[in-house]
């Protein structure tokens, strides 16, 4: 039998490598062409004002979006506190006390909301809190985010103290801790860098969430005091500024997605960043 | 003594059991009656009896999965974190069965030492204070002390006097193993059990630990299980030798290695099986 390797599947070779290597490049740059996109389009609009001021009223250029930049970060404030903490002690919950049969079910009806459309959240946010309120509110955009947050912050608690080595368990356990002591008390220092990462992702996929917001935050073109009332959100801004008629407007759009991108890209680069300085246990 | 005729009345129901003959022993700090263990359907230890001496070095040897760790670990409910198990029997501490007791009170009282040292990502002082905050003891003063002495009786207070708070993880494989005998011994356990604490360990770094362990007999009873017979030869009081979840002797040292009296031990001890 001839064993040498035919000129035919040289060439397979050499195409599959070519176009497997072209794909990758591809996928790369489709992140800085949007990056560069944003950045060529909004740069006119990217000053100073631009994170200082109030949104002009129609008709009138210039002006900035303070007030969508403090908004964004409200309502992720809201969003942080009510998804992470649920989110964390069910992961908790899951990874050290529950049964198997148990916790396959919880996991599948976490895996289940994760797949629940975002738009399907802003309607239930908008049912349970917009409605019995009476008006729009920074509260109910957070709840809807938050909401979206769980199946996230369920998941990643679970995986990262699930990487705890079991030994560590038994050592405090073997001194004398309870569970709980044990758990509070080592597990989770030991993952606290996987931990607080694993919360910054999650915070970074729902700041660009734009449909759960639009009946819940819904906007405002002037700053909102407090928590109860309408406020304006960077995503949302996005979407009204680029159907509106006026050019500047649709600048601004493009300048507001450029620092969206940028925040959502410092949040992620960050967080990988505190992985991979984490304690050399959570790395084992 | 109590303990002595607690003993003397029971020992003719041991003798019935032809695997095993507990010594009755001046001070019993420790002692197992009848003992059976399952992991789900399997039995790993069958009719466990035996008396665990005060201020001694027992040591456990015998081939791997014959049922030793799992018996040490038996002592102080360590077992009881693996789903599906089951236990039968008595452990009894100073008489008392200790699965009556509260868990973590026999914990704080039974140390334990596992095979692969096990630091948390702590400071190496946070490390030795954990079992005693665990317990509640909050006085610095207190604490450091405790630490100290500690550490001065797994022989590391010299090496890391000067860093105490630098991350246990920097420690060498054998400071790691000493490190997690002195968090041991930092709650004052009656009992001390370690499980092959040495597996991991260079001879050197071995020797240490041995030497250690022999300076702390006078604080605390010593079980330690081990693969290596000439470990056991040298360190302990009593040898146990187990096979396939049974004891199939227990005496003093000297007598399993020169003269035991079973078959199968003689086999094991002088290398011609496990």
């Amino acid at each position: 039998m001839d064993m040498r390797i035919s000129p035919r599947r040289k060439i397979a070779n050499a195409v599959m490598l070519s176009l497997s290597g072209l794909c990758t490049v591809l996928v790369i740059s489709v992140l800085f062409f949007i990056l560069g996109y944003l950045l060529w389009h909004g740069s006119s609009s990217l000053s100073l004002n631009f994170f200082t001021k109030l949104p002009k009223p129609s008709g009138e250029t210039g002006g900035g979006m303070a007030n969508a930049i403090i908004g964004s970060g409200k309502v992720l404030l809201v969003a942080t506190c009510i998804g992470v903490p649920l989110g964390f002690l069910a992961g908790v919950y899951l990874a050290e006390y529950s049964g198997k049969t148990f916790a396959f079910t919880l996991r599948y009806v976490v895996d289940l909301l994760n797949g629940v459309p975002s738009i399907v959240i802003g309607i239930v946010a908008y049912a349970v809190v917009v409605r019995p309120m009476g008006h729009y509110s920074a509260l109910a955009g957070g709840v809807a985010l938050g909401i979206m947050m769980i199946p996230i912050a369920v998941r990643t608690t679970e995986e990262f103290l699930l990487a705890v080595p079991n030994s560590l368990r038994e050592g405090a356990l073997a001194l004398g801790a309870t569970k709980a002591k044990t758990i509070f008390t080592v597990v989770i220092p030991a993952a606290i860098s996987g931990l607080i990462s694993g919360m910054m992702l999650n915070l970074a996929r729902v700041a660009g969430e734009t449909a759960p917001l639009l009946f819940t935050a819904l906007g405002n073109m002037f700053m909102s005091p407090g928590f109860m009332h309408p406020i304006a959100t960077l995503p949302v801004m996005i979407y009204n500024y680029a159907i509106a008629p006026e050019e500047d407007l649709h600048q601004q759009a493009w300048a507001a997605g450029f620092v969206l991108l940028t925040l959502v890209l410092f949040i992620n680069v960050t967080a990988r960043l505190i992985i991979a300085r984490g304690p050399a246990s959570s790395r084992r | 003594m109590a303990t002595q005729q607690q003993q003397s009345i029971k020992e003719p129901e041991i003798k019935t059991i032809p695997t095993d003959n507990p010594k009755p022993q001046p001070s019993s700090k420790l002692q197992a009656r009848n003992l059976n263990f399952h992991y789900g359907s399997f039995q790993a230890l069958h009719d466990i009896s035996m008396n665990i001496s005060a201020h001694k070095i027992t040591a456990f040897i015998g081939p791997s999965g014959c049922g030793k760790s799992t018996f040490l670990r038996t002592m102080n409910r360590m077992n009881e974190a693996v789903r599906n198990t089951k236990v039968e029997g008595e452990i009894l501490l100073d008489n008392q069965d200790i699965h009556s007791m509260d868990v973590t009170d026999v914990r704080r009282r039974v140390g334990m030492v596992f095979q692969k040292s096990n630091p948390f990502p702590k400071s190496i002082f946070d490390n030795v204070a954990y079992g005693l905050r665990v317990n509640g003891v909050r006085r610095k003063l207190t604490v450091e002390e405790a630490v100290q002495k500690s550490l001065e009786h797994a022989a590391l207070w010299g090496e890391v006097k000067d860093k105490l708070n630098k991350p246990a993880s920097a420690l060498s494989g054998g400071q790691q193993q000493r490190l997690c005998i002195a968090r041991a011994l930092a709650v004052e356990p009656e009992v001390l059990l370690l499980d092959e604490p040495c597996s991991a360990l260079d001879p050197i770094a071995t020797l240490k630990i041995e030497e250690l362990l022999f300076q702390i007999k006078s604080l605390t009873t010593i079980v330690i299980v081990t693969h290596n017979m000439q470990q056991a030869a040298r360190l302990a009081d009593y040898t146990g030798f187990f096979l396939l979840g049974k004891l199939v002797e227990f005496d003093e040292t000297r007598k399993m290695f020169q003269n035991p009296s079973k078959k199968e031990t003689e086999d094991y001890v002088t290398g011609r099986f496990g």
